[in-house]
């Protein structure tokens, strides 16, 4: 057996506690059994990582479990810490990735597209913005009580698909501009850019700048 | 039927939903028990580590990014306080002690009826590893966590973990060879 052989046998004898535990990737899963199929050394060997396996459970098995006493203890712990903002406590990104955890695999391989995804999650990003803005006492929303239907100056606004919240914060503060509304279908949001009526030059030549803005895919006036 | 995530669990948690705390300490409780008290070796001590962890959670959930599995993060906490426990002790230095100890008593009338099954022997042999091989050695086969998982749990490179893995069988290979078991390995 040549070097470039026993180099590859190592590495793959390395990998066999993890394909006992059932924890590789597809790739490697393949190159083991390959391996083992062709090698009755190697083989021999993953019976000594089964065995090990097996044992291992066994004895983490017989270790038994905690007592009541630590949920009591626990829970004690958390009635004595101090009560935190529910609506604003909760981390952006995690509940994204919640709710996509919370779509089976089928269910995202049938029933989303990449773009939709896209849209869905940029979706994500502003709703947490807005609450941010919320919270923050900064901008406002649609549900503000100030936002009064036909004031101020207006436009819809698509995000570009890469742009990150950190992107969108960053664009709408530099820019002084509100998310008032949306996302309507396409992923369209309704932004405010000034709290008056602009003349429609003033309101053109903004639009035409924020245009030239990384995040933006798609902006245009509105009423 | 579909369970919810662990990941939706956190960010329940992170909305301080206790129900949601109960559930996710009722899936991982056990496991994560076992993991510290393989490690302290103390009941009493890996009982009032597991709501310390838990705590942790209660406390940390807003800041779990998901870039790892939830119970991958919650391990990584776990293995922190039983270290500082382990510290406080300094039992890491008495590891050797302990181990020598076990081995003193290798033939005495239990361990001899032990030899007689291989599995017990192997259990026994699994006792007598050094912290950090028995850490990686449950990490791998009990917790069912891959390289890239244990890598981030231990805080050491890819590579480094399967050189671990490696040790540690090896090391468990020659306390079994000391008890009369010769696997023909390594």
């Amino acid at each position: 057996m040549n070097t470039a052989n026993n180099d590859e046998r190592s590495e793959i004898e390395g990998l066999l506690p993890w394909h006992a535990a059932g924890t590789l990737g597809r790739r490697d899963t393949q190159r083991v059994e390959a391996a083992l199929a062709n090698d009755p050394e190697l083989a021999r060997r993953y019976e000594l990582v089964r065995e090990e396996l097996a044992q291992t459970i066994h004895l983490n098995e017989t270790l038994g479990a905690p007592s009541p006493r630590a949920m009591a203890a626990l829970f004690a712990k958390i009635e004595a810490e101090p009560a935190r903002n529910k609506a604003a406590s909760i981390n952006l990104g995690a509940r994204i990735r919640a709710f996509f955890a919370s779509l089976s695999p089928r269910t995202l391989a049938w029933s989303a597209s990449a773009a939709a995804l896209a849209i869905l999650l940029q979706a994500g990003l502003i709703a947490g913005i807005m609450l941010k803005e919320k919270n923050a006492g900064g901008y406002e929303t649609a549900s503000a009580p100030t936002n009064v239907a036909g004031a101020g100056a207006y436009a819809l606004i698509r995000f570009q698909p890469q742009a990150s919240a950190a992107d969108i914060t960053n664009f709408l503060e530099t820019n002084k501009l509100s998310i008032s509304g949306g996302p309507s279908a396409g992923g369209l949001y309704r932004v405010r850019i000034a709290a008056t009526k602009l003349p429609k030059a003033d309101l053109d030549r903004i639009v035409k700048t924020l245009r030239e803005d990384k995040v933006v895919g798609f902006i245009g006036i509105t009423e | 039927m579909q369970t919810t995530s662990d990941e939706v669990l956190i960010v329940r948690i992170a909305s301080a939903d206790r129900l949601a705390m109960q559930v996710l300490f009722a899936r991982h409780h056990v496991r994560i028990y076992r993991f510290v008290l393989r490690m302290v070796r103390n009941e009493a001590t890996a009982e009032d580590l597991i709501s310390e962890v838990f705590l942790d959670v209660w406390r940390q959930a807003e800041k779990f990014e998901g870039r790892s599995a939830a119970s991958t993060w919650m391990l990584s906490i776990a293995r922190f306080k039983a270290l500082s426990v382990l510290r406080r002790r300094g039992e890491e230095q008495l590891d050797d002690e302990t181990a020598g100890a076990i081995e003193d008593h290798a033939d005495d009338p239990e361990v001899t009826l032990a030899k007689k099954d291989k599995g017990a022997v192997l259990r026994q042999c699994l006792t007598k590893l050094s912290t950090e091989h028995r850490e990686i050695i449950d990490l791998v086969y009990y917790h069912e966590k891959s390289v890239e998982e244990v890598a981030g749990i231990v805080g050491i490179p890819e590579a480094t973990v399967k050189t671990r893995m490696f040790y540690a069988r090896k090391k468990l290979s020659e306390l079994l060879k000391e008890q009369g078991i010769d696997r023909g390995w390594p």
